[in-house]
């Protein structure tokens, strides 16, 4: 700053130090090439695309697509203009994650709405056939098993991992040796993927329990094996929730403790009374994430039931797929029934609860925010 | 918890911490006895750690890794391939990326684009994935380049699902890094690319590692689109679908299924022993700000 104030032209900082560094002095023959570096790179672009457009089989195009993107960032970089040249980083630092959103997500999505109201089959859309994959949906009575079957599984998830993962916290914050070994161990369980632990656990539960409690297995009938699969979930996440819930409890100040010790508070109604309100934002952050996650559990119900479960009667029809929850169910449409459009309504359904289910966390945890 | 608890009170405590630590490490016990046990081992008992040896172990480890639907070591380097360069490519370009949305908050081009970010978050993949392959598939056929089914297109779609979350928690970061940092290299003749990568990209390492971390075990672990992708009988597969398509071929051999599960366990474990601290404040971070 003190550099600036000796120098007496009236000059804001940022032009002098723009003209410091790419003022005229720039050598002309470096400006050509620049201008050669980038007119080559549009070049390779636009030859590359004109050969995809008229239909060339060559192998040569990707590469020379790549290579016409690159040259260009490079053109576009080295461009002699130091009027524009942040303005030029800013894109170049934007275009490469930009893109590949574009690509992966924007125009799937747009896509994807846009097909779930048409007869689209994985290849071609013949005709648009407006809400029609919606009510057809809406009158499949597997369809409606498993919204409610995810209901139940959301709810007795919510409920149970942060009661398990508030207790496991509560014990890991005690005075007991070896604390960081229960906690790594409790924690171990949410490093494995979903597909693994339920293979593992459907061998626990078809070979080992089985054998040891002399039973049939608990997968066998469907709503055993739904409580089997809340049992794998709190098994997986409830050590997850435990660590947000630790950092919670440990967040809580001394001298309310201490204080509520003072005028005589047990620890239960230090519990109830001081630690559970101060934690309310960690609640709700643990519950959303429960939520959400458990929403859009697919890999342990593949894994371990792959949705298999007979329904006796519901809705006057007798059902195959007890355990399949929503994402599994939109899964298996596409894949096994070979359905997509109906499929893809399906997940437009799926997305718009998950979209209010997020816009009501929103709201919570705002609101939590402006009470604190 | 600056209580003076009774003799009595933390022994109860103690034996409770035991015997869950018991239960949630069972079925890695499981794991690890039955993948040296043969198939009529683990029928007679599957509990003990009689019925196994280390020749048997030896024998199902030679077996699982050499099978044509596991291929271990090709999987294991498919894995290990996808989530590095992931993970870097997603730090440098999301980084970059967040550093510019940061620096033109006031803008409405960059209030857009972190909005599409932001929201963006909420998509659930199911909602994408059917017209992501077909999207992939008609623009790998356009520009002649295998998206599906190949390494570099599963880098590509992470790059493009992996952006919200890294952008979002980058963002929030380089916010707080103050504004003068960077005006006085700026007045010291530094161009706003050496800005960033000389003064702003090494102050983000605490960050980059919770970034690290949440991306690497969601890229590891992940199973449903490296199977739309790549397909449970393509050349190329990742340890999750490597260790379906395993499976669903030989469901009745556990011991042979239970060692494809240590194969694709131990990895994480390794990794989990060296970087405990680290993993655990990144998962903590990454719920707190996510």
């Amino acid at each position: 700053m003190t550099e600036i104030k000796e120098k007496t032209k009236p000059v804001s900082p940022k032009a002098k130090v723009e003209e410091d560094l790419y003022g005229g002095e720039k050598p002309l023959p470096k400006k050509i090439a620049d201008y050669i570096i980038l007119v080559a790179g549009i070049a390779l672009l636009v030859i590359s695309l004109v050969m995809d457009g008229m239909g060339s089989e060559s192998v040569v195009r990707g590469p020379m697509l790549i290579a016409g993107i690159l040259v260009t960032i490079a053109g576009i970089y080295l461009f002699p203009s130091p009027k524009y040249h942040r303005a030029m980083i800013y894109v170049i630092f934007l275009f490469p994650l930009l893109f590949a959103f574009i690509i992966t997500v924007i125009i799937p999505l747009v896509l994807g709405i846009g097909y779930s109201f048409t007869d689209w089959d994985g290849i071609r859309v013949r005709n648009f056939v407006g809400f029609d994959n919606y009510a057809r949906m809406m009158k499949r009575p597997e369809f409606i098993w498993s919204i409610i079957v995810t209901a139940l599984f959301v709810i007795f998830n919510v409920i149970l991992v942060n009661l398990f993962g508030f207790l496991l916290a509560l014990l890991c914050t005690t005075k007991i040796k070896a604390i960081g070994f229960f906690r790594a161990s409790y924690f171990l369980p949410n490093l494995i993927g979903g597909i693994v632990l339920g293979y593992v656990w459907k061998f626990i539960f078809n070979q080992v329990l089985t054998k040891m409690l002399n039973t049939v297995t608990l997968l066998n009938a469907s709503n055993t094996a739904l409580m089997a699969i809340v049992i794998v979930y709190i098994w997986q996440y409830a050590g997850y929730i435990m660590l947000i819930y630790i950092t919670g409890l440990t967040g809580v100040p001394q001298d309310c403790i201490e204080a509520a010790a003072i005028d005589g508070a047990n620890s239960w109604q230090t519990l109830t009374k001081i630690k559970v309100p101060m934690i309310a934002p960690t609640v709700t952050i643990c519950t959303f994430l429960t939520l959400t996650s458990s929403f859009k559990q697919f890999d342990v119900n593949l894994a371990l039931t792959n949705g298999t479960g007979s329904v006796a009667n519901f809705m006057g029809s007798y059902l195959t797929n007890g355990t399949e929850m929503l994402a599994l169910n939109i899964y298996n449409t596409a894949i096994s029934e070979n359905n997509y459009a109906l499929s893809q309504a399906k997940a437009v359904l799926f997305f718009i609860l998950l979209a209010v289910i997020s816009i009501i966390q929103v709201r919570t945890s705002n609101k939590k925010e402006v009470s604190l | 918890m600056n209580r003076t608890p009774k003799k009595s009170i933390l022994a109860v405590e103690t034996i409770i911490a035991i015997v869950i630590a018991i239960y949630v490490l069972f079925p890695f016990y499981m794991v690890v006895v039955n993948s040296s046990k043969t198939t009529t081992g683990i029928i007679n008992d599957p509990v003990g750690i009689v019925g196994g040896s280390f020749k048997q172990f030896a024998q199902n480890i030679s077996d699982v890794i050499n099978n044509t639907h596991f291929l271990f070591w090709r999987a294991f380097a498919s894995s290990l391939i996808i989530t590095v360069v992931s993970v870097l490519l997603l730090n440098l370009f999301g980084a970059m990326a967040a550093w510019v949305i940061s620096r033109n908050q006031s803008k409405k081009w960059a209030a857009v684009i972190y909005f599409a970010y932001i929201a963006s978050m909420i998509i659930p993949f199911q909602v994408v994935m059917l017209p992501l392959i077909a999207t992939y598939r008609d623009v790998g056929k356009f520009v002649g380049l295998q998206l599906i089914q190949s390494i570099p297109g599963m880098i590509f779609a992470y790059l493009g699902f992996g952006g919200s979350m890294t952008v979002f928690i980058l963002t929030g970061f380089i916010k707080g890094v103050p504004y003068d940092l960077e005006e006085s290299a700026s007045i010291d003749g530094c161009s706003p690319e050496g800005t960033f990568f000389r003064i702003i990209f090494p102050l983000l390492t605490p960050v980059i590692s919770t970034v690290t971390i949440l991306n690497g075990m969601w890229i590891w672990n992940d199973y449903l689109l490296p199977s739309m992708m790549l397909g449970l009988a393509g050349k190329d597969k990742t340890i999750p679908v490597a260790v379906q398509s395993f499976v669903g071929s030989y469901v009745t051999q556990w011991n042979l299924v239970m060692t494809a599960a240590l194969l694709a366990i131990i990895p994480m474990i390794i990794v989990f022993l060296f970087c405990q601290k680290q993993i655990v404040q990144g998962m903590i971070d990454g719920a707190v700000k996510g």
